[in-house]
């Protein structure tokens, strides 16, 4: 679904992200994690081409990103949850949803919309507010909502429990989850390893530009190395 | 209050409804590029100018042709041929001046507007000449009465037209799908982008729709003073630029809140300043409300009256 190869951005002469290799396969659930300043948003920023690359090769379902703007990657099914939200805080619940399905021109947009407020009923209950005035919870969800809308194929998702109370944390990992069981193939990026570890099928650990350890999240739990960096033991 | 001084006063306030309708129309062009560029185009002044302009020739061409037509039709006919070429007009602008400087510092875009409006007040110089020109009575600009003032056709169809269309926009904006990716882009392009949105093609369509609006206030003025020329564009831009500030700059309802309110402000300052001053200064003192005005507002509330208080982006 998604292979990164070689990736290398550079913001003005520094190196964010130093040539690096991921892929992810179609239905799989596969996390991102590392400290703050690794260059795991940038790598996501780089593959929703929001920045461009210095180098490397990106393809999305076999075929090449290269020259393509962040609106046409939507349109071959990928979707980008930002950190932070990235919510329209002037439009309604109801309009940042409908925005999600800008490109689609099908006449399932409002069944869609029925999908999501089933999923979260909070939304459903504040439609006509405007996303300003939403909790960051539900400004979370709303941004999730909304990036399923667009009907992704792939769903990358950045610090989705940046800044959340513990209990909306586990709230939207469910709602994650949910959506893996789905069929979206998901690439995730947390800070919190531990529950992106716990939540994914496998894993990359990044440091300072580079991916340093690969493999099986389970595994990533119990090594030492990951237990010490990033789970605080 | 006797009648006199009721029918005056009515005067001035129908006099200031038909200018802040035109100042409305064009600060709707200045604030939704404001709205999805951070950018003043101080170019959009021009554009109402070449607007009158090549309506006036449009007529002129057409009156040639078929010299029968009757006056509003004339009007109507050249009009629609004047707003295509500020609508290219405008993409022009956009496409070739301000787009290369996207991510340049404010100040360069800003010089940058300056300069193309300098540049399409002499284009229309050579194109029109130094002189002005009447503008003929294509409506008819013959007065009738309401309750004791005065009024002309002309005035008429300005406010109603004006009123139409910025209800069409404030629809456009509101309740479409374009509107809506408008709005996304104005608040965060990159998000927007995420959204499938193509900013660039937003853009285009923003100043596109504005220069529209622009072309149709150029008729408006010249046909109310039965003039135009080609430097005409200016302090009107200045005017709309101050109304659009008023209203608070990214705000489409504050644009017509402002327009119509400096509107009033100038009418109502240039019938009264000649009895508040005893006659030391007269009416032609109008042009200085406008920008005492603007001067109050950016020195006590620059956000305007509807301006967006920061804290509300999400």
């Amino acid at each position: 679904m998604l292979e990164v190869r070689g990736l290398e951005v550079h913001y003005g002469g520094i190196a964010a992200v130093k040539g690096i290799d991921l892929q992810v396969s179609k239905g799989e659930l596969v996390c991102l994690i590392g400290a703050n300043g690794a260059g795991k948003t940038t790598t996501l920023k780089a593959i929703a081409a929001l920045v461009p690359r210095s180098r490397g090769d990106i393809r999305l379902g076999g075929d090449s990103t290269a020259g393509l703007a962040s609106f046409e990657l939507v349109r071959r099914g990928l979707a980008l949850v930002p950190e932070g939200r990235g919510v329209f805080g002037r439009l309604t619940v109801r309009e940042n949803l409908e925005m999600g399905a800008y490109h689609r021109s099908d006449g399932e947009v409002g069944q869609d919309l029925e999908k999501v407020f089933a999923l979260m009923p909070r939304l459903h209950e504040r439609r006509n507010q405007t996303g300003g005035t939403l909790s960051g919870g539900e400004q979370q969800m709303l941004a999730i909502g909304r990036s399923l809308m667009s009907r992704p194929k792939l769903l990358l998702l950045d610090e989705p429990s940046m800044g959340l109370a513990p209990l909306m944390v586990q709230k939207v990992f469910e709602t994650i989850q949910a959506i893996a069981r789905g069929g979206v193939t998901i690439l995730l990026v947390e800070q919190n390893a531990k529950l992106a570890l716990e939540l994914a099928g496998r894993a990359y650990v990044m440091e300072s530009g580079c991916i340093t350890l690969a493999g099986d999240a389970g595994a990533l739990l119990t090594d030492q190395r990951v237990r010490e960096a990033y789970l605080g033991e | 209050m006797s009648a006199v001084d009721f029918e005056i006063l009515l005067q001035q306030i129908l006099n200031g409804l038909v200018l802040g309708s035109v100042y409305a129309l064009v600060a709707l062009g200045y604030t939704m590029v404001y709205g999805v560029l951070g950018l003043i185009n101080f170019a959009h002044g021009e554009v109402v100018m070449i607007g009158a302009l090549s309506t006036l020739s449009a007529a002129r061409l057409l009156q040639s042709v078929l010299p029968g037509l009757p006056g509003p039709i004339v009007l109507l006919l050249s009009t629609l041929a004047a707003i295509p070429v500020c609508m290219a007009l405008g993409y022009t602008i956009e496409r070739v001046a301000y787009r290369p400087l996207r991510f340049a510092p404010r100040l360069a875009p800003l010089i940058t507007a300056i300069g193309v409006s300098i540049l399409l007040q002499n284009i229309a110089m050579v194109v029109w000449g130094r002189s002005y020109h009447s503008f003929p009575a294509y409506v008819s600009t013959e007065p009738f009465q309401v309750f004791g003032a005065t009024m002309t056709p002309v005035q008429v169809v300005i406010i109603v037209v004006a009123m139409a269309i910025m209800a069409g926009l404030m629809f456009l904006v509101h309740r479409t799908k374009l509107g809506r990716a408008m709005r996304a882009t104005a608040e965060n392009q990159s998000v927007a982008g995420l959204m499938g949105v193509n900013i660039n093609a937003i853009i285009s369509i923003t100043f596109v729709i504005g220069s529209a609006l622009a072309a149709v206030a150029g008729v408006m003025v010249a046909a109310n003073y039965s003039i135009a020329h080609y430097y005409m564009g200016f302090v009107l831009g200045l005017k709309a630029f101050t109304a659009a500030v008023l209203g608070g700059i990214g705000n489409l309802g504050g644009a017509v809140a402002g327009g119509l309110l400096l509107g009033l402000i100038e009418s109502l300052g240039a019938g009264y300043i000649g009895d508040l001053t005893g006659g030391f200064m007269g009416s032609n003192y109008q042009d200085v409300f406008a920008f005492f005005v603007l001067i109050m507002v950016l020195v006590f509330r620059p956000s305007g009256l509807m301006g967006e208080r920061v804290a509300e982006r999400a």
